[in-house]
């Protein structure tokens, strides 16, 4: 995927600087593309150094244990098919936790232990279940309430109020997260049809 | 007030961390100096994709390339009162994030941060997930070749936080 899009963006670029004359143009771009790269990757450092820092303390002081109880029944309705004594339901509670808090570092193999265990469940081990499609759901449009490389890479180009985001990446991510939630439950009915709550079938 | 809210949202944030560590005699700067020498590792794997990323989106937009896009779409989307400038950004954010972020560096250098563009820009950017890639290492991790309707609702929610993105600027900042 990623091969085919760089492709066509260099590709349909060079083609139109060929048309249009545009070639000096373009080969100024590709400098100031490289060397742009360069800086705001570089500029990007201090901002992801100092908060994958903080981010570790909030780990290491027990925040994802502390609002993991808070989010058990939530779970529990989110994930009706597994049950609630399962290993699989202790680790997707704990991946939520570490999503809720931002801590997009420990989520990642929290939520990867949580599809192993959700693949003891699984019947069919080449198809994913309910519980699958919900956590992903759930991971895919994960809520945001510091956007810290947003808020570096403002910084970054002069911005009067890097965190003036704050507040409208957290309204967009709850309604994204809200929609991921109704859209979930809605594909999960409409492809369930006579079966039961492990359903593999289409 | 709106703007206090965001503004005291990372100090607040970053206080109650402390506090929490503090009493749960965590030792502080041991573990920041560990989960920062984290965070400079990510950083700096992030210098090959961005230049990369970087480069294309350069020559993209240098040949007048980005100018054609957007000028074919700009009849469609201002019905829609949505900048078409932003669509490449929407478009590319589930698949890559280096991408969508040299999107939104190169328009950050010609719009600013604080233009109507950058803010949304920033709040898309900071709202969606690479879902493409979520869905590829988890749903790869335990050898599922079948995700079902997984990849519908991701990128649907995705279509979601992009409208909601472009909606709660206008609605919190404003221009």
């Amino acid at each position: 995927m990623l091969n085919i899009i760089w492709f066509t963006l260099m590709l349909s670029g060079l083609v139109v600087a060929f048309a249009t004359g545009h070639v000096a143009q373009v080969t100024n771009g590709l400098w100031d593309g490289a060397k742009s790269g360069v800086e705001v990757a570089i500029g990007l450092i201090s901002i992801i150094t100092f908060w994958l820092g903080i981010m570790k303390i909030a780990e290491s002081a027990g925040l994802i244990e502390g609002l993991s109880k808070l989010l058990r029944p939530i779970a529990k309705w989110l994930f009706p098919s597994v049950p609630a004594t399962h290993p699989a339901m202790g680790a997707i509670i704990a991946n939520m936790s570490a999503n809720l808090l931002g801590l997009g570092n420990a989520a990642t193999p929290l939520g990867l232990k949580a599809m192993e265990e959700l693949q003891k469940l699984n019947p069919t081990k080449d198809t994913a279940t309910e519980a699958m499609c919900t956590l992903l759901a759930l991971n895919t449009a994960s809520l945001t309430i510091i956007p810290a490389t947003m808020i570096g890479l403002r910084a970054e180009f002069h911005s009067k109020s890097p965190a003036e985001i704050v507040l409208p990446t957290l309204f967009a991510t709850a309604i994204a997260t809200t929609a991921a939630v109704i859209l979930d439950r809605f594909y999960r009915h409409r492809h369930s049809t006579g079966t039961t709550c492990s359903g593999n079938a289409r | 007030m709106i703007a206090q809210i965001s503004a005291f949202a990372l100090p607040l944030s970053l206080s109650l961390i402390l506090v929490a560590g503090v009493i749960r005699k965590v030792p502080l700067y041991e573990t920041f100096v560990l989960g920062a020498k984290d965070g400079f590792q990510t950083a700096i794997s992030l210098i090959p994709n961005l230049i990369g990323m970087m480069v294309a989106v350069s020559v993209f937009r240098s040949s007048g390339a980005l100018n054609l896009v957007i000028h074919a779409l700009s009849p469609v989307f201002h019905i829609l009162r949505f900048p078409p400038e932003l669509l490449p950004i929407a478009l590319l954010r589930p698949i890559s994030g280096a991408s969508s972020l040299a999107l939104v560096t190169d328009l950050f250098k010609h719009h600013g941060p604080d233009s109507l563009l950058g803010k949304i820009a920033s709040t898309m950017q900071g709202s969606t997930d690479t879902t493409l890639y979520v869905l590829t290492v988890y749903f790869g991790s335990v050898g599922v070749k079948n995700p079902r309707y997984a990849v519908k609702v991701g990128l649907w929610s995705d279509l979601v936080s992009v409208i909601a993105s472009v909606f709660a600027v206008y609605l919190i900042i404003g221009k």
